[in-house]
């Protein structure tokens, strides 16, 4: 016993297993900090269960808000997550090798976005124990099929696609068979890369064409492209707009937190370009759309813009998603000097991911609050503790997979070189 | 379906009556009303004048069974302008990942299947009737009530959305009834429970498209209206009210100044 103890340190040491060329912090001070993720993890586990055992009752959704805070958590993620999908495509397909450093980091966090918002998804729906139905007696008229079946199989590829990663890790590496078939899927990345992309796409898209087929309820309904309404567009550009900076500001975060260099800044700077340019085609996009909207739309419904934001869902959201978050960071990633000062790009991305936030939160929420019946009545929307509980899963979950991941996995090629 | 408002006074028996043909539960808590459960719902309207000059309107709401736009109507809705068939569908049905919503197109009836359903509510949000509702609960069903309910409909569990079937269950068994003696659905072979229920007579049920019923003449009066028109769910239920400001309360109608909105179609009535 008092060997194995006076052993102890040995064997907590767990520095054989950090990438090379990389100092972390000790064991137990990594121990610690897992107690943050662990206590968000524990909140979720009560909701979750409470959730599960007596029911949906437990949130504060009703039928006027038969979306909650999950959906809002759910959709905004998963456009948070979209750096995954779009830096993969422009490094592996368009061939902007300059991303190379960012990608593992941004496949990370998709995985991350995708899997935190299926485990969500499962305590969201009334029945989860029937959730498999959207596969077996499936409707091919709806949206939520299509981003059922993408959202699954997509989280699939990011998994195949996060595999090289973890194969990477220096002891795993040492097992013959693990190295090679690290080195086999490194080389077929691209293969994965481009279904990502197309899966990525699509549900992104599905997620908006949700919202712009419901063509009974003139804050939702939009025009269409096609078959598809133009949220659908609209959606993936945002996300894909997003993407990027949501993905750089993590990395820049975890620099901050660790007090290490992880990626070259020129690498952030050329994330946060193509965040800007994105940013600013979408933002020309969904102010058309807004007019359009405004102008025809809802007239055509016999509403005006003033039926649509109520108090507390007044016109400053609508300014603040569409000018402080929209346009205003647009115009800062564009330029050159404002990528060069770390903290203004930080704060430049921070209000774009806001933004996108807000827009998911106002078509979720805000549009399913206004009743369209001309007699039914408005009500506000707060979420149980419960229903934080459940949201509480993607910051528990991300923070511990990010956590192990930055402690173990070769996720920043870059970093040995730039703390040398 | 047809609804005369004139004649509707608001007594709820209509919602009784549904309840109790439908196996719908009493809730432990029947103030929390954005949760319970109520097919046929009244709503109260007034003119929104003060006294003496007063008028009250209820207006009983079943799930309106809408059949979604036509290909070709001229009208704003995203689905009228698309060619293809699945454009033209109701709004519910459309969206729900599982099937387990449908549109009949026999009878025109949009049905509901509890144990396909996932609860996502999706086909919460896309009623603008607020038609759909959840159940939240469990129905707490007190000692010896289970005996007391109908055979012919399923009582609905937890975690599934549900709605009025125009007591579908009343067809099937006309139907079967017909089939077996060889004849057709008569008009008063399949009648709703709120039908039978409506002690003032304001609700009549029959077949819209069949000129020997009722409710086929009562649809060409030009006090006939229907739901929140301009949106193209065409509803298979129609309201009748001589009095103005009911026919206006039934529709999003734009009093504020806006040159768009005016210069927008109206509803037809
Ligand atoms: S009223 Fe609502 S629930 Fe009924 S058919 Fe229409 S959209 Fe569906
Ligand atoms: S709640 Fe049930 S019926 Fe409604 S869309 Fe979801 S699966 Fe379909």
């Amino acid at each position: 016993m008092r060997r194995w103890l006076d052993d102890l340190p040995k064997y907590a040491d767990d520095s054989s297993w950090w990438p090379k060329g990389t100092k972390r912090c000790r064991p137990e001070v990594f121990l610690i900090w897992l107690g943050l993720p662990l206590t968000l993890l524990a909140y979720f586990t009560v909701g979750a269960v409470l959730c599960l055992a007596l029911g949906l009752n437990q949130t504060n959704m009703n039928d006027y808000f038969a979306f909650g805070v999950w959906i809002v958590v759910d959709l905004a993620v998963i456009a948070l997550g979209a750096g995954a999908f779009f830096t993969s495509f422009l490094n592996y397909i368009v061939g902007k090798t300059e991303l190379k450093p960012i990608v593992n980091a941004a496949v990370l966090i998709g995985f991350i976005c995708y899997v935190g918002a299926i485990l969500m998804l499962g305590i969201d729906i009334g029945q989860p124990i029937r959730g498999w139905f959207g596969f077996w007696h499936a409707n091919v008229h709806s949206m939520l099929t299509e981003v059922m079946f993408c959202i699954t199989t997509y989280a699939i590829v990011l998994t195949i696609e996060l595999l090289p990663s973890v194969l990477d890790n220096r002891r795993i590496s040492r097992v013959p068979e693990f190295g090679t078939m690290g080195h086999n899927l490194h080389t077929i990345m691209i293969v994965f890369a481009a279904a990502g992309t197309f899966l990525s796409f699509f549900h992104q898209g599905s997620l908006g064409g949700m919202f712009g087929v419901l063509y009974a309820r003139p804050f939702a309904a939009r025009g269409g492209l096609g078959i598809w309404p133009w949220t659908f567009f609209l959606f993936i550009w945002s996300a894909i707009a997003v993407g990027p900076s949501f993905t750089t500001m993590i990395v820049m975060l975890t620099e901050k937190i660790t007090g290490r260099k992880l990626t070259k800044h020129s690498v952030k700077m050329l994330m946060g370009k193509i965040s800007g340019w994105l940013l600013i085609t979408y933002m020309v996009a969904k102010s058309a759309d807004t007019a359009w909207w405004a102008y025809i739309k809802l007239p055509a419904a016999g509403l005006t813009m003033d039926d649509m934001y109520h108090s507390p869902y007044g016109y400053w959201l609508m300014w603040v998603e569409l000018g402080l978050c929209g346009w205003l960071p647009a115009l800062m990633l564009v330029q050159e000097k404002v990528r060069e000062s770390y903290g203004l790009m930080f704060l430049a991305m921070l209000l774009a991911c806001i933004g996108v936030t807000l827009n998911r939160f106002v078509f979720t929420i805000q549009s399913l609050a206004l009743p369209v019946l001309p007699f039914e009545s408005f009500h506000a929307y707060l979420p149980s503790w419960q229903e934080w509980g459940i949201a509480s899963l993607v910051l528990g979950f991300g923070l511990l997979v990010f956590m192990l991941a930055y402690r173990y996995l070769p996720i920043f090629p870059q970093e040995p070189e730039l703390n040398e | 379906m047809v609804i005369d408002l004139d004649k509707c006074t608001g007594c709820g028996a209509c919602s009784v009556a549904c309840m109790s043909e439908n196996n719908i539960g009493v809730l432990h808590d029947e103030t929390d009303k954005i949760r319970s459960i109520t097919w046929m719902r009244v709503y109260q309207i007034d003119n929104g004048k003060s006294f003496p000059d007063t008028e009250v309107a209820f207006i009983p709401r079943p799930c309106m069974h809408c059949q979604g736009g036509t290909s070709g109507t001229p009208g704003q809705a995203f689905f009228q302008e698309d060619p293809m068939e699945e454009a033209a569908h109701t709004p519910c049905v459309s969206v729900c990942p599982a099937t387990a919503t449908d549109y009949d197109e026999e009878t025109g009836i949009v049905s509901q299947i509890p144990t396909r359903c996932i609860g996502c509510r999706y086909c919460v949000a896309a009623c603008p009737y607020h038609a759909r509702y959840f159940n939240w609960y469990d129905v707490p069903w007190p000692k010896g009530t289970p005996r007391a309910l109908s055979p012919f409909v399923s009582p609905r569990m937890r975690g599934v959305a549900e709605k009025c079937t125009f007591c579908y269950q009343r067809y099937q068994a006309a139907r079967n009834k017909a089939l077996v003696s060889g004849g057709e659905v008569g008009e008063m072979d399949y009648q709703t429970a709120c039908t039978e229920a409506c002690p003032s007579g304001a609700i009549t049920f029959g077949q819209l498209q069949n000129p020997k019923h009722k409710v086929h003449q009562l649809i060409s009066s030009e006090y006939t209206f229907r739901l929140l028109e301009r949106l193209h769910t065409n509803p298979k239920v129609y309201y009748m009210s001589k009095r103005e400001w009911v026919r206006k309360k039934a529709d999003n109608y734009v009093t504020r100044h806006n040159k768009f909105a005016q210069a927008a179609p109206q509803s037809g009535h």
